[in-house]
């Protein structure tokens, strides 16, 4: 059976981080059962589109997917179960904000269902997190850590690197932090600055937010190597796992389908779908607000603002694009490509792309590289 | 047929924003030439750029009727002039055709280097002048101590000259009483007599077609009379007689002394060549008018569509433009960098400047325009001569003689306190110092400067050390021999033809090091690093490195991600048509635009 992925986009946050260009809106606490009724319907919806599938994962991303109440993931995870095949090993994963921790919520989501957690710890130290706008400081993230450890077996850390003045030893020092606790996944991001967010405004008043150029360079190739040495395996650009002897590799096995090509359902106001039809893979948005979301539901059962039948060469592009992050690559021969060659000659010769049993991929060198070297590979 | 007698040709010139075409067109108004509605702000300057530049490119004309203080009516033609220095030429015919003159001066400004350079050429045309005193509403009006400047600076009698203010209409009807009373009217010619026009301008009008600018002489010009242009020799029957009133009015024949314009199925404006003596094909005058030489072009530079695509679109423009403006000319040019485009030729910057603008704005194409350059003459070995447009085609040094290049005679009025900057700045130019003197707290500063230094931004850098305050006018004295070197600059090792330039040996250095570091800062990071040199001959006179690209990789590219990723990665590809191909390295268009905006 075809696989597919579910997200699912839980838009509230208690406070906007000021790096953050997700659609989120503000709110504190719990409630949003009618937004809970209007994901249960257009996941409906999103099965008569699809037809029986395979799930991949289920994944509560956001905004704060942590300020909903176990009740509610319990009830979304019964719901694509009903719906789609689901096998035992199913990855459920959700993200939670070091703020929300509160062990009896978390065994909660665990009973629920949940068998992953993601963790938005961002740093460890306390100048960095108000930096950051995070309303959590260093101790706090150390306790939720701890207590995501002994709660879930697959844990992920996120980290954010490359604010302005972060020396290199600093940056260890939340790896080490990190590396502390019996993890499986960590993600490190590079601080990006983006239009429309409050770090975006101030730097177009001049303001610098982030480190240049070679020091960004020298913070991805300390993470690697420390990563490394811990025994992470480098598998995408901001992606790390831990494999352990008794599991598989500990990827992310939601965000694997994204770099792989695979269909995922985007439900919640402002997600975003890629689904095969007949006629073709096509992309969908759903409406931004909750607001307008669950009105839309309401009126036509499905969240859906805007579908966008994507090219045969626009879906070649997003595979290539996507699969040159991850390690492995993407599959020279694989349907998307609709028989597509590339021109390597100079990429390869620069030993920035290589091909390996049928995939091409970036090297280490490419990587660092990776947007000028797609750019170049899809001219 | 007017009464001669009744007659006033006259030219209105004034230094730049001293109110000359708010003068005119309360000059118009109070003649009732037009009614208040259709009055709009400074009817004369038509063009938009005129407009918002407050500026006269055109000459123009109107033909008012005035009825004076002695009871009488008189026909007064005003020929509004161009204040700036690129456009001398078109003052000058413009003035040919007048008899007197009407000087604005600033009350509070007074003198500067434009009115000098206008007045002398209204002097040096016999005219008779009446100095204005403009915005003398002002509380800085000084009206006594500018009296005594024009008299003490332009050596003209200045105790009765007239005092107003253009803006408020005051001393408007004093103005023209002035016009009426002590300019003359012109020679009586007769209108029996065989044809004898002048033509003064000729431009294309949409609905007219081309249209004609003349001053009868002697005969007349009549609907349907048969008429020859003396120099040319051409033949053509005339379908349209009129005068600008200032809306363009018919009438059945224009007389001596008169102005006015005809149609006559024209097809080119450059087919009307402007000096020439209009006259009747089978009654010709004896003895044509002296007529004047045409304009040269002094200015060069290239202009490239930034879209390849558009290159029709842009020579179809020039075409456009050229039949309505001759002193600007244009040929096909080929670039490395910068693909298919033209070699321009100008009066000056300030007219490049509107071509420019004019060809982005009115035909909405988006361009690039390379350095100007002047015209070097090349002495070579063999004794043969070459004009040199364009650094890019200059021949193999080995068997280059001399180079010559023009100079100028620059004239820069300023206050005091801003003279020590200026004339830094001149000598920094290459400047020889030819005078300095004073006029109250006013320096008056004349250097003798290659053309080459001036035209890249002296201007600019002349207005930013004097706060705006200097004014600066300039005359054409020839050609000099100098020690110029061609530099090119080489982008990965290779030569990037549209960076080169013509350059004094001595300020070689210091210009590709500023190239060198510019570029450094233009030119994107490649996958590999870049060497960018400046060289004369074989010789590396300046180097910078622009290091390879360290990192570049977005973060985060999630479900929600993939959509906006992938447009960026489109906008991106779109972005690279804009970008020029040189061996290995892309280099943006805004980074050409920019280097070659070079300034010190």
């Amino acid at each position: 059976m075809t696989p597919l992925a579910v997200y699912i986009h839980w838009p509230y946050c208690a406070r906007i981080c000021p790096y953050c260009d997700f659609n989120v809106y503000k709110s504190k606490g719990a409630g949003g059962d009618d937004l809970v009724t209007a994901i249960l319907a257009d996941l409906r919806q999103w099965r008569e589109m699809s037809g029986p599938r395979a799930l991949t994962s289920i994944h509560f991303g956001g905004g704060t997917p942590s300020l909903m109440s176990d009740w509610q993931i319990g009830t979304l995870i019964t719901a694509c179960g009903d719906l789609w095949t689901a096998a035992d090993t199913l990855e459920i994963g959700l993200e939670a904000n070091p703020d929300d921790a509160d062990a009896a919520l978390w065994q909660g989501y665990r009973a629920a269902g949940v068998n992953r957690l993601s963790l938005g710890i961002q740093s460890f130290d306390d100048q960095v997190l108000s930096f950051l706008g995070r309303n959590h400081d260093g101790a706090a993230a150390t306790e939720a850590l701890d207590m995501a450890c002994r709660i879930f077996d697959n844990v992920s850390a996120d980290l954010i690197f490359g604010h302005d003045g972060q020396s290199a030893p600093d940056w260890a020092a939340d790896l080490d932090a990190a590396l502390a606790f019996p993890i499986t996944h960590l993600s490190a991001y590079q601080l990006t600055i983006e239009p429309g967010t409050a770090f975006g405004r101030a730097a177009q008043r001049g303001k610098t937010l982030d480190v240049n150029e070679d020091m960004s360079a020298q913070l991805y190739e300390l993470t690697e190597a420390r990563l490394g040495a811990a025994g992470f395996t480098h598998y995408e650009i901001s992606n790390y796992a831990r494999p352990m002897a008794s599991q598989a590799q500990n990827r992310s096995a939601h965000n694997m389908a994204y770099w792989t090509g695979v269909d995922y359902v985007g439900a919640g106001p402002g997600a975003h779908g890629r689904l095969t039809t007949d006629a073709g893979r096509i992309a969908t948005t759903a409406h931004m607000t909750p607001g307008a979301y669950i009105n839309a539901v309401a009126a036509t059962g499905s969240g859906i603002l805007d579908t966008e039948a994507l090219s045969s060469d626009e879906v070649a592009e997003e595979y290539v694009m996507m699969g040159l992050r991850i390690a492995e690559g993407f599959d020279a021969a694989h349907p998307y490509l609709n028989g597509r060659h590339f021109d390597m000659a100079e990429l390869s010769a620069a030993d920035l792309i290589e091909t390996k049993n049928g995939r091409i991929m970036a090297t280490d060198k490419g990587r660092l590289v990776l947007n000028e070297v797609t750019r170049q590979l899809l001219a | 047929m007017t009464d001669q007698s009744k007659i006033r040709n006259f030219s209105i010139v004034a230094h730049i924003d001293h109110g000359k075409s708010t003068l005119a067109d309360r000059l118009i108004s109070f003649c009732g030439g037009l009614t208040d509605r259709e009055m709009s702000e400074q009817v004369l300057d038509s063009m938009d750029i005129e407009r918002e530049r407050g500026i006269t490119i055109k000459a123009q004309t109107v033909r008012l009727e005035y009825t004076a203080n002695d009871g009488q009516t008189y026909i007064l033609n005003l020929m509004d002039t161009p204040g700036h220095v690129d456009f001398a030429y078109e003052v000058s015919r413009s003035l040919s055709a007048c008899e007197g003159s009407i000087l604005v001066v600033d009350a509070s400004q007074g003198v500067e280097a434009q009115t000098l350079a206008n007045v002398y050429q209204a002097i040096d045309h016999d005219h008779e002048i009446v100095p204005v005193l403009n915005k003398i509403d002002l509380p800085a009006a000084e009206p006594e101590r500018i009296r005594q400047q024009i008299e003490e600076v332009i050596g003209i009698d200045a105790s009765n000259a007239v005092l107003c203010s253009a803006k408020s209409g005051l001393g408007i009807q004093d103005v023209l009483e002035a016009i009426v009373t002590r300019l003359p009217a012109p020679t009586i010619g007769d209108t029996s007599d065989p044809l004898k026009a002048l033509l003064v301008d000729a431009w294309y009008d949409q609905y007219m077609g081309v249209v004609v600018l003349f001053r009868v002489y002697e005969g007349e010009i009549k609907k349907g009379m048969k008429i020859r242009t003396m120099a040319t020799g051409a033949t053509y029957t005339v379908d349209k007689v009129g005068t600008f009133n200032p809306k363009p009015t018919d009438r059945k024949s224009i007389g001596p002394g008169e102005i006015g314009f005809f149609t006559a199925s024209i097809k080119e404006v450059a087919d009307a060549a402007v000096g020439d003596t209009v006259t009747e094909d089978k009654r010709p005058t004896a003895a044509a008018l002296p007529g004047f030489k045409p304009a040269q072009p002094v200015v060069f530079c290239g202009i490239f569509p930034v879209d390849a695509a558009d290159f029709d679109d842009l020579r179809a423009a020039m075409g456009r433009l050229r039949l309505n403006d001759a002193s600007f000319s244009y040929e096909m040019e080929t670039s490395a960098a910068l693909g298919f485009g033209f070699r321009c030729g100008f009066l000056g910057l300030l007219h490049l400047e509107i071509i420019q603008e004019r060809l982005e704005r009115e035909f909405d194409l988006d361009l690039i325009t390379t350095a100007p350059s002047v015209v070097y003459t090349i002495m070579m070995r063999d004794g043969t001569e070459q004009q040199l447009h364009n650094p890019a085609d200059m021949p193999d040094v080995m068997a280059i003689e001399e180079i010559h290049e023009p100079w100028i005679k620059a004239t820069i009025m300023t206050p005091d306190d801003y003279l020590g900057g200026i004339l830094k700045l001149c000598q920094d130019r290459r400047g020889i110092q030819t005078t300095l003197s004073y006029v109250g707290s006013r320096a008056m500063v004349e250097y003798e400067l290659p053309l080459n230094e001036v035209v890249f931004d002296f201007y600019d850098r002349l207005k930013s050390v004097s706060k705006g305050y200097a004014s600066f006018d300039y005359a054409a004295i020839g050609v000099r021999q100098g020690n110029l070197v061609k530099m090119s600059i080489l982008v990965n090792g290779d030569p990037v033809d549209a960076l080169s330039m013509l350059v004094h040996r001595d300020r070689a250095e210091g210009r590709g090091r500023q190239m060198c570091e510019r570029l450094k800062e233009l030119i994107p990071r490649h996958l590999f690093k870049i060497p960018v040199q400046a060289a004369i001959g074989g010789k590396v006179v300046a180097r910078e490195t622009i290091a390879a690209m360290r990192k570049d990789v977005t973060a985060k590219c999630y479900g929600g991600d993939a959509s906006r990723k992938r447009k960026l990665l489109d906008k991106q590809k779109a972005g690279k048509k804009r970008m020029r191909q040189f061996g290995r390295v892309e280099i943006p268009q805004e980074a050409f635009i920019a280097a070659l905006k070079m300034d010190d």
